[in-house]
């Protein structure tokens, strides 16, 4: 019925060759962006970004329009939006039973998370550093409107911090999506992680003195928001270290095991 | 080739899949048959590394499946047709795999045109196929490769008849070049006008296997004539052994050759000499049978309970 060749005698097939890290990261990658909802939430990016540099101009004190003010309110709706972003690369496998097909393209399910991680991180740093410039152009244009002073108050230090706070916020993602592959369950979780949990340790740190000396070793909502706000002391990146590897290092390795194991339906 | 050596799966105390062996040999079809339920998918997905077996092993071509540099290019593999994103289109699907197996783009084309799906078609999202449709993808997603075996789930669900003839030839085809091909139904006779060979399993384990003509002719011959006595008698005379039931029809162990050349000699008129297929289809039923039962039992008791 058509004129297509198939030939399936090759046994000793000479040109068949591993399939390089690269091409899995690739493909990876175009999965996140070709569907409507991943188009959109990447759209999201772009579109809060234009937004809250709009809202800056228009309603921040002319005191307060400093490149560190734009930069933060634009990476803000990032830190929530790229997570989502790590988790639904992840969990779709499941969720939207793809995950038959990829991991049997690419049986070793630990090069598919890997290259899923390295596309995630991919995507959050090119995010960031469009969100550098957007607030750049934001500060220029606002000033000009506000006819202050430009004032650039973010070091490369502190650049890069706020790059590393937001990458731990999207890997805390990927942990969940590992751990828990489920779409919707790993969403909820994430903002349980995120947003309830911050308040239920600002309360108690508030009513409970032993629990305000522990916390910045306990909460990593806590030790990471460090990272936003300036340079380090030692402790604080003793901090950072500790809660991470704790809430972030730990269940992410439980997680892997979770999916190189767990069978694909 | 794909060897399956003592495949065996347990969840808890069930077991699903019960110490299962076959071959599917290099150019034929291989029918895996058996009643829903009873561990045709599981071994399926043991094949191909989504189920890590309690114990046993799967071979494609002396290799195990993860081992294969790049398995899309060796084996073919559609288990769920349905199982792909709503939103991504049928072309956008063919093209992740295309590029993950890194293949040229032309393919892509190659593939939905050998399977009939037009340009619209294949700009639409999945998740407005219909099974036919979605059935058509994956094969085109199982043959874009090039691989030199196949493994289908149900591949003929939801194809229309001259749909399931489209398959038949084409796997047909694909055999006769040497491909492998193992694919499953529950439905006895997609199997029968597609396989060369069948293993048949039920609750997870393997009833029989073996060629399908084989399987079909150990079933003996069933005969009408205008006069059933003289030919059973006639057929008595041989030695063989023979019943005729109420509705007139004899049956016995012998082949149909045999029957008819008895007939021919004896001077008896045929009206009717064929196969049985009563053994095949008899062993099945029963398997199907006790399956129903079975659920018919458990939902008894939940509802007593």
């Amino acid at each position: 019925m058509t004129a297509v060749v198939i030939d399936p005698v090759r046994e000793q097939r000479a040109d068949v060759h591993p399939v390089p890290l690269s091409r899995v990261i690739n493909v990876e990658l175009r999965k996140m962006f070709d569907t409507r909802s991943g188009f959109w939430l990447m759209a999201s990016i772009v579109i809060t970004a234009l937004l809250t540099t709009i809202g800056t101009i228009a309603f921040a004190p002319d005191a307060d329009l400093t490149y560190y003010t734009f930069a933060k309110a634009i990476g803000f709706p990032m830190t929530v939006v790229l997570p989502m972003i790590a988790i639904l690369s992840i969990t779709g496998e499941w969720s939207q039973r793809t995950g038959l097909t990829t991991f049997t393209l690419v049986p070793h399910r630990n090069r598919v998370i890997a290259a899923k991680a390295i596309s995630s991180v991919a995507v959050a740093i090119a995010s960031m550093l469009f969100a550098f410039v957007i607030g750049a152009i934001g500060n220029l244009v606002g000033t000009a409107i506000a006819g202050t002073d430009m004032v650039w108050d973010v070091s490369l230090a502190e650049g890069a911090n706020i790059v590393l706070g937001s990458l731990l916020c999207l890997l805390t993602g990927t942990m969940l999506g590992m751990l828990i592959r489920s779409s919707a369950g790993a969403l909820v979780t994430y903002f349980v992680y995120s947003l309830l949990l911050p308040t239920v340790a600002g309360i108690l740190a508030t009513s409970q003195q032993w629990f305000q000396d522990l916390r910045p070793w306990v909460d990593l909502n806590y030790a990471q928001a460090a990272l936003f706000e300036g340079t380090l002391t030692a402790e604080q990146w003793a901090n950072v270290a500790v809660t991470a590897s704790t809430w972030l290092v730990l269940p992410a390795i439980l997680g892997l095991r979770l999916v190189l194991k767990s069978e694909v339906k | 080739m794909i060897t399956i050596d003592s495949l065996s799966k347990k969840y808890g105390a069930s077991t699903v899949v019960d110490d299962v062996s076959f071959v599917a040999p290099a150019g034929r079809v291989t029918g895996f048959l058996g009643p829903n339920g009873a561990g045709k998918s599981t071994s399926m997905r043991m094949m191909v590394g989504l189920t890590s077996p309690t114990s046993g092993s799967a071979t494609i071509s002396g290799r195990r499946f993860a081992d294969l540099p790049n398995p899309g290019r060796e084996v073919g593999v559609m288990l769920d047709a349905s199982a792909q994103h709503a939103g991504r289109t049928g072309r956008e699907i063919l093209t992740i795999v295309q590029r993950m197996m890194g293949l040229p783009g032309s393919r892509v084309a190659e593939m939905l045109e050998l399977v009939s799906l037009t340009e619209t078609e294949a700009n639409r999202r999945v998740g407005k196929y219909s099974l036919g449709m979605r059935q058509r993808l994956g094969i085109a997603t199982a043959l874009i490769g090039d691989p030199a075996v196949l493994i289908l789930d149900e591949p003929a669900n939801g194809l229309d008849p001259a749909g399931i003839r489209w398959m038949r030839d084409l796997l047909r085809e694909y055999a006769d070049q040497g491909g492998t091909v193992l694919l499953s139904s529950h439905l006895l006779r997609e199997i029968e006008v597609i396989a060369d060979d069948i293993v048949m399993i039920g609750k997870g384990r393997i009833v029989c296997q073996g060629p399908k003509t084989e399987l079909l002719q150990s079933a003996g011959t069933v005969a009408r004539a205008a006069d059933i006595y003289a030919l059973k008698r006639a057929l008595d005379r041989t030695g063989l052994h023979t019943t005729v039931s109420d509705d007139g029809a004899l049956r016995t162990d012998a082949d149909p050759t045999r029957v008819g050349r008895v007939a021919h000699e004896a001077g008896v008129a045929l009206i009717e000499l064929r196969t049985a297929d009563g053994g095949l289809e008899e062993m099945f039923l029963q398997l199907t049978a006790d399956t129903q039962r079975e659920r018919a039992d458990t939902q008894r008791e939940r509802k007593a309970a």
